[in-house]
């Protein structure tokens, strides 16, 4: 086990940071917003990104990827995370490259894989049903018909949807509402008859779509793992998502504590700075202590993932219900500390609140991962 | 006691013929009642409601009736809040001028003023701001610089104010200014009143985290303003101007009680309706967590009911709020924070649109209660930020000793 970064991945820090506070700092999702951005997101950056090698990075070398493992799409996610940068990197790289890579056939493999690589390929999940994540509660069917599927059914929340080349759907084969067995899931072209995909605009001005699938006819290589045992493959997915966004979601926090820390050290008010209050200090002081164990939090389950592999589902529960309960508390405090500037929507601050909330609940928020963790845990 | 009854009888049927029946139903942020020189009234009963309440003065109810005033008595005013609230009747005017400006002007205006200002904001004719922060004197309000100058028998007013709420839509402001830089800070501040059409007044607009602009950066360059507009003792503004912060925390603590047993109905309107909605549940809410989060929620906003209450009454027997108005202030606004957290989870997804376009993804009542709830983080910061009320409560009403170097650089607002 190690908590600590070894040495080639203190370097791919430096390398990420220097990166994003270049080339995509948090200006590039105002500029979005403000441009109304179809996309959402900016294929000039995402081509940069997929040159560093940002898109190959966990993917096994025979599919053309790098291989250097989960550590260092971790340090990437945290980076991004803190200068809220757009990219696919949660939809096409965490969620679907991650389905590919451990449900798919060797055909599957090695049609998708490169291409993701080589930024080529854009790709969605299509799973939430319901305004609250809820990875069982699915009523969207696939029925048999010749040698493939017949789909139908609405998504919601569903990353990167409308610029998604290809989503992953998952689907009902068998069994009843919130049952495990009879979960399935298939590849569907975004532009294949009877897919309607539209934008839905979130609060944090960042990207998901609304999935709607009538009589969608897909063959027998669509399907993605096997039959009815889809949920096998999607909790791992949903895992290392998750482990993914927590990590997003460190970098979030992270920014926001060291821009209130600047502040404070920084703005006078009663003629010192308004840093040495002791009601601010203790605060802060809590933060830093929060945000350390959320750093240990996120560090664990990614050298779990590069390791034993053993206990993901609840590194990866503690991982998100943790980061989404202080990563709550900091957005607020970015908001508070800074006064009256901070409420306003020139000042940057704002943005990191909103990415928090939708950051939060996306596949699962504290509540959830509370939950989990006890039923993981026998009690 | 048989007489308040007996008002309280008269007040019901008057309400009951009075009050139109749209003006019965819970309000939105842009059906409010703001009054001024170009008011805006959604709907036309609005326009209505606020003349039929006004001719009685029951914008005011308990100001002096030879300012407009309804005249009646502290027993009588609640009386006519209980009776409204039975009928969910809206409040016909909302302004600063009824809030702040009025209740100071009442106790430090001379006749004059009070006769040239007063009755205009009981009818809603003129739209008052807030002329307190500036870029280096918000928690710290009395190290403001904007300065007022004599010149024969007006003040040359320069400098700049910031997060002034609808500066641009004001017709009037109530404003803080320096008139003596050689003394302790308190003591070289006055305050004053100008109108905002003032050679040399331009204002700012400032989109906030939720979308909209309510706030303006505000300058005045060489505003000449007439002497006699100064109220209170030249110099001791600051006197003023804490006792009108006190009226302004009582009135943002409502906030806090937006949320008692008496608002049912619409979406959202109680944090568990929409739980419940959005869970399918009819009978419980089948989230037990976010149940037992929502019933403490709801128990403290109770607990806050009943106390902003005892506060009302004991102030009857007093002079007005006191610091006590910062433990208000203060716990209003953390409930209407917390109220907002708890309405994201009650809907999960459903509370984090931004737009519809011209989809239905997001209805417009969802829309609205994303960006209120980017609004309300600003609740803890306007009127004095949640750490400078915990500050004026660890001081002014316990009495503890201040920290050695915060008393040498000397006190809040
Ligand atoms: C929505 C909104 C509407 C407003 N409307 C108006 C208006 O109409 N007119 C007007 O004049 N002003 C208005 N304000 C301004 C408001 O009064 C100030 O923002 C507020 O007083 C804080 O001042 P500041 O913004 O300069 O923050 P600062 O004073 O710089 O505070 C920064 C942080 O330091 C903390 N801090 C400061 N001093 C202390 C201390 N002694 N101990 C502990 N912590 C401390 C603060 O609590 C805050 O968290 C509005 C503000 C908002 C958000």
């Amino acid at each position: 086990m190690s908590m600590v970064l070894n040495e080639d991945q203190m370097m791919l820090k430096d390398a990420v940071r220097g990166y994003c506070l270049t080339n995509a700092p948090v200006s590039v999702l105002r500029y979005l917003r403000d441009q109304q951005s179809e996309d959402g997101f900016s294929r000039e950056l995402w081509r940069q990104m997929v040159d560093l090698g940002w898109a190959g990075m966990t993917i096994p070398e025979q599919y053309d990827g790098f291989g250097f493992g989960y550590g260092g799409l971790e340090i990437v996610l945290e980076e991004t995370g803190r200068t809220l940068v757009p990219t696919p990197l949660v939809s096409t790289v965490l969620l679907c490259a991650t389905a590919i890579n451990l449900g798919g056939s060797e055909e599957q493999k090695s049609a998708l894989l490169p291409a993701i690589v080589k930024g080529e390929l854009i790709m969605a999940l299509a799973l939430e049903e319901t305004p609250f994540h809820n990875p069982t509660r699915i009523a969207t069917t696939a029925r048999p018909q010749g040698a493939g599927y017949v789909l139908n059914g609405s998504k919601q929340l569903v990353i990167d949807g409308h610029i998604a080349d290809k989503l992953i759907v998952v689907a009902r084969t068998a069994g009843g509402q919130d049952d495990k067995e009879g979960i399935s899931l298939f590849m569907v072209d975004r532009t294949a008859t009877g897919v309607d995909v539209r934008r839905t605009l979130m609060v944090d001005s960042r990207n998901a779509a609304h999935v709607t699938l009538n009589n969608v006819q897909v063959d027998e290589e669509a399907l993605l793992g096997d039959l009815h045992n889809g949920f096998i493959v999607l909790e791992k997915t949903l895992d290392i998502g998750r482990i993914g966004l927590a990590a997003e979601m460190l970098g979030n926090a992270q920014e926001v504590f060291d821009r209130i820390i600047d502040y404070l050290k920084q703005r006078e008010q009663f003629g010192v700075l308004i840093g040495s209050f002791q009601g601010l200090q203790h605060r802060a002081a809590h933060m830093y202590s929060e945000l350390e164990l959320c750093r240990s939090a996120v560090r664990r389950a990614f050298d779990e993932l590069d390791g034993a592999q053993e206990d993901i589902p609840i590194l990866a529960s503690i991982a998100k219900a943790k980061l989404s309960e202080v990563l709550c508390n900091i957005s607020n405090e970015g908001v508070q500390m800074h006064g009256g500037i901070g409420m306003t929507d020139e000042f940057d601050i704002g943005f990191y609140l909103k990415r928090a909330r939708v950051a939060q609940v996306l596949l699962g928020d504290a509540t959830f991962h509370r939950d989990r963790y006890a039923t993981l845990s026998g009690f | 006691m048989q007489e308040l009854d007996q008002f309280r009888d008269n007040a019901r049927a008057w309400l009951e013929h009075n009050c139109p029946a749209s003006m019965r139903t819970p309000m939105t942020e842009d059906e409010v009642v703001w009054g001024g020189r170009n008011p805006t009234f959604k709907n036309p009963d609005s326009k209505l409601w606020l003349e039929r309440m006004a001719a009685l003065g029951w914008t005011c109810p308990t100001w002096p009736s030879e300012y407009g005033g309804g005249g009646l008595s502290k027993e009588e005013g609640l009386i006519l809040a209980e009776e409204m609230q039975r009928i969910g009747a809206r409040s016909p005017l909302n302004s600063f001028g009824i809030s702040m400006l009025g209740p100071v002007l009442l106790e430090y205006g001379t006749d004059e003023q009070k006769l040239e200002h007063i009755p205009p904001i009981v009818r809603g004719e003129i739209r008052w701001c807030q002329g307190y922060s500036e870029p280096g004197a918000g928690s710290d309000l009395a190290a403001l610089g904007a300065k007022a100058v004599l010149d024969g028998d007006d003040y040359i007013i320069n400098g700049s104010k910031v997060w002034t709420s609808y500066a641009d839509k004001a017709d009037w402001i109530f404003c803080l200014v320096r008139t003596d830089f050689d003394v302790p800070k308190h003591s070289g501040i006055s305050f004053i009143l100008f109108d905002m059409r003032s050679k040399g007044v331009t204002t700012r607009p400032i989109r906030l985290i939720s979308g909209a602009s309510p706030f303006c950066e505000t300058f005045f360059d060489d505003v000449r303003v007439p002497a006699r507009n100064l109220v209170g003792k030249l110099n001791d503004g600051w006197t003023i101007a804490k006792r009108l912060l006190q009226h302004e925390r009582t009135m943002i603590s409502g906030f806090g009680l937006t949320s008692g047993r008496a608002s049912r109905g619409a979406l959202a309107a109680t944090v568990e309706g929409a739980a419940m909605k959005y869970r399918g549940d009819t009978t419980k809410l089948s989230d037990a967590v976010l149940r037992d989060e929502i019933a403490r929620y709801k128990i403290d906003s109770e607990a806050f009911a009943f106390t902003s209450r005892r506060s009302m009454e004991e102030a009857k027997t007093g002079k007005g709020p006191s610091a006590t108005s910062s433990m208000l202030k203060n716990y209003g606004c953390e409930l209407n924070k917390r109220r907002y957290e708890l309405l994201l989870q009650a809907m999960g997804n459903q509370a984090l649109g931004w737009e519809s376009g011209d989809h239905t993804d997001f209805s417009k009542d969802e829309l609205r209660i994303t960006r209120e709830w980017l609004r309300s983080k600003g609740n803890s910061i306007e009127g004095g930020t949640a750490e400078i009320q915990l500050n004026v409560i660890a001081k002014r009403v316990l009495g503890l000793p201040e920290m050695p170097i915060a008393a040498q650089k000397k006190g809040e607002k």
